[in-house]
């Protein structure tokens, strides 16, 4: 018999959440007992935002003790950075930014030409230098293994060696629920707590635990373009080419990372409920529809972790 | 809505990957950018069909080699279950992703081509499912429509797998004739199969029960972390974090801790969802107790009147999974029991199983990647551990190499599922 009920949305049709939660506290406070200086790293996208609530629960009542690591791009939505600093605020979190824009002025990494290219690649240097200075043994990501066939691989402890690379062919074996934690110097985990939820389970998720998102998650009125079968925003970084016009559209964000590789989508959206039906009556992956740094090629996300990527 | 964990086998060409692909496609959990993803690759490779195989393509080392390197895990559901499936590789060489997939699973699925029968490989999956302490194993006889849906086949198949099956003590047998090509008793019923009269693949999945018995068993809650908030208000605070492995626990309840030898009464009890009054596996929780002890991590809350063995001698079936160095005699590794770890001597090792044979080799030197065998392991701390048949999470731990931290050792306390023949030398 329950006597308090934090979660006033629970419901029994949602056993799976439940026992998807817990596993999620498992792998947090193992980390959190096993390594000496994890990390977070929260973008302000709506997955950061359930691990951190979960990472919150795994310790609660006492405050988090690691700080929250945000890679901030540069191209970041600014509903975006709004949400990170209210959040931060509210919930009296320590937070760290690494960032892009600072190490291409002093010269530590170069900026590709254009104003609209994608600093998705930028990041990953940025995040590695974030780490080395931080310190951090073990870094929590957000990333879960439907959203690509790479990821779909790869372990909930990820181990990364001095560059951050991950390495496919070298994994260690992850038996029952037994993790191991054990490093050598120079290397670290990334550990990926959310790896076994679904785009769909993250809604429900977000949607009985009244977890807060940045509203650009939703329907919203916006100036868009279309590029490539993709509506991208209007703003001072992605402006319309030859042939591209801007129109107002009703739309919301899936996925949202760089302001010129992330698109929107035509949506009526307003709630979590009503993204859950729209994602139910949806068939195209989240990534596919969304993430221009992923259509590259066949192959963009597997690249790119062996880089050192999260 | 619950949830289901599936672990999956098949030699190569048996037509695993065109099964998870049907799966996927017709319970309609696949996005259609990924589906012509995967058309277009069909182009590309093989010319003029969707090979739904491509679906489940991993790395590009994989797609280049077409063969399948590591354990890949995949999401479906429907109406009233979530299913994630570890989709193992099934080459001979690649033992250790087959135990890495079947260690969480409730359920494996074992595939055999209807014209070869039960081969080497179909036994070594069902062994290693059986050693792993999974009850449920479902057989897709696939490919039937390559032998005209013929039913003496298929029920030839099946008799052999009941023998097997009888043989290595696994409770609960399905078979299923299927084509996964064409989609007969997968997620749709067969109209060539007439004579098959239980339910298609899907439907008997969402019919396995899940984790069975798992709150008859004692209370086991191994301490993950001790909450301590630092905090005004809650200046005395002090919780017990952990996932609860077996059993029911509740608050007034009087519990022992392990291997510490104290005891309490739980005062209180949070849940993921807030304050409850029990609470059951796997559910994550926070317990306080009454009485003000030091418990730290590595510490296990066991039920009074039937706690776990405390001991620093173990006998364990192991599966070696390094392939840089091989288990031996005499060798110290670190261990990770539940949330405790120590260290481990190894003090004997007193079988290899073959587990297509079924025969086990007496007092051997040494094992190998991917050899399944019996030690003895002397720990240097005290271990409340259970039998693995009894209890699959106070029963199994890792062993780690303490030089290159590579997880070398899966390990399952207490003697296999079934009795291995001793074999001659
Ligand atoms: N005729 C027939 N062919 C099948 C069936 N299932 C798979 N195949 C084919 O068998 C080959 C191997 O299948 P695949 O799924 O790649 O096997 P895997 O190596 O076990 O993953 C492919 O050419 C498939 O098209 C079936 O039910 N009937």
């Amino acid at each position: 018999m329950t006597t308090e009920i934090i979660s006033p949305h629970l419901r029994p049709e949602s056993k799976h959440l439940r026992d998807l939660e817990s596993e999620s506290l498992h792998i947090i406070r193992e980390v959190v007992a096993e390594f000496d200086r994890p990390g977070l790293l929260f973008s302000g996208g709506k997955d950061s935002a359930v691990l951190l609530h979960l990472a919150l629960k795994a310790v609660r009542p006492a405050h988090l003790p690691f700080p929250i690591v945000h890679i901030d791009t540069g191209h970041n939505f600014p509903e975006l950075l709004a949400f990170r600093d209210r959040t931060v605020g509210r919930l009296g979190l320590d937070l760290v930014v690494g960032s892009v824009d600072d190490a291409i002025a002093s010269g530590r990494i170069l900026a590709p030409a254009g104003a609209d290219i994608s600093r998705n690649r930028l990041q990953t240097p940025v995040l590695l230098e974030t780490i080395l200075k931080g310190r951090y043994t073990a870094v929590f990501g957000g990333a879960r293994r439907d959203e690509e066939r790479a990821r779909a691989k790869e372990r909930v402890y990820s181990l990364r060696d001095e560059f951050g690379q991950w390495d496919p062919r070298n994994q260690r074996p992850e038996v029952w629920n037994l993790y191991n934690g054990c490093i050598n110097p120079g290397q670290h985990m990334r550990v990926f707590p959310i790896s076994n939820w679904t785009e769909l389970d993250v809604w429900r998720y977000i949607a009985e635990e009244q977890i807060e998102l940045p509203e650009i998650y939703y329907a919203h009125e916006r100036q868009v373009f279309e590029r490539d079968g993709m509506l991208m925003a209007l703003s001072s970084l992605m402006q319309p080419g030859h042939g591209e016009t801007v129109g107002t559209r009703t739309v919301r964000y899936r996925t949202v990372g760089d302001m010129t590789s992330t698109a929107a989508v035509a949506s009526e959206a307003r709630t979590p409920e009503d993204v859950i039906t729209e994602t139910l009556a949806m068939r195209i992956s989240e990534r596919g529809e969304t993430r221009a740094d992923d259509r590259s090629t066949d192959a963009a996300m597997e690249d790119r972790k062996r880089e050192g990527y999260f | 809505m619950d949830l289901l964990r599936i672990a999956t086998a098949g030699s190569v060409d048996d037509g695993k990957s065109t099964l998870i692909g049907r799966l996927l496609f017709d319970s309609k959990s696949l996005d259609d950018d990924v589906l012509a993803a995967v058309e277009d690759a069909s182009r590309r490779h093989h010319g003029d069909y969707v090979n739904l195989a491509l679906v489940t393509d991993g790395l590009r080392a994989e797609r280049e080699q077409g063969i399948t390197i590591d354990v890949a895990y995949r999401y479906f559901s429907t109406e009233t279950r979530k299913f994630i499936l570890a989709d193992t590789p099934g080459h001979v060489q690649y033992t250790r992703n087959m135990v890495t997939g079947a260690s969480t699973a409730e359920v494996a699925l074992v595939i055999v081509d209807a014209r070869n029968g039960v081969v080497e490989q179909s036994r070594r999956h069902a062994v290693i499912a059986s050693l792993l302490g999974i009850d449920h194993i479902i057989v897709c006889v696939n490919k039937m429509d390559l032998v005209g849906y013929d039913e003496s086949v298929y029920e030839a198949i099946q008799a052999e797998f009941a023998e097997l099956m009888a043989e290595i003590g696994v409770r609960d047998l399905t078979t299923i004739p299927m084509s996964a090509l064409h989609g007969d008793n997968v997620v749709e019923p067969s109209a060539n199969m007439s004579w098959y009269n239980s339910e298609p693949l899907l439907r008997l999945l969402e019919q396995v029960p899940v984790r069975q018995g798992l709150d008859d068993l004692p209370l086991r809650l191994p301490v993950q972390y001790v909450v301590r908030p630092h905090r005004a208000e809650h200046h005395d605070y002090r919780g017990y974090a952990g996932s609860i492995a077996s059993g029911v626990l509740r608050v007034g309840q009087r519990v022992s801790i392990l291997p510490s030898g104290h005891e309490s009464v739980v005062t209180a009890i949070e849940a993921p969802w807030g304050l409850v009054e029990e609470a059951s596996a796997p559910d994550a929780v926070t317990v306080r107790i009454a009485d003000d002890l030091d418990i730290t991590r590595g510490e296990m809350f066991c039920a009074v009147d039937d706690p776990p063995q405390t001991t620093q001698e173990i006998e364990a079936v192991v599966c070696w999974m390094d392939d840089r160095s091989a288990l031996r005699r005499g060798d110290i590794y670190r261990i990770k029991h539940t949330t405790r770890s120590a260290k481990a001597m190894v003090t004997g090792i007193n079988a290899r199983f073959s587990i297509v044979s079924l025969c086990g080799e007496p007092d051997v030197n040494s094992l190998d990647l991917n050899e399944i065998g019996q030690v003895s392991l002397k720990i240097s701390v005290p271990l409340a551990c259970d039998d693995y048949r009894r209890n699959r999470v106070s029963g199994s731990f890792i062993l780690i190499n303490e030089a290159t931290n590579a997880t070398v050792a899966a390990g399952m306390i207490g003697e296999p599922q079934f009795s291995f023949a001793r074999s001659e030398r």
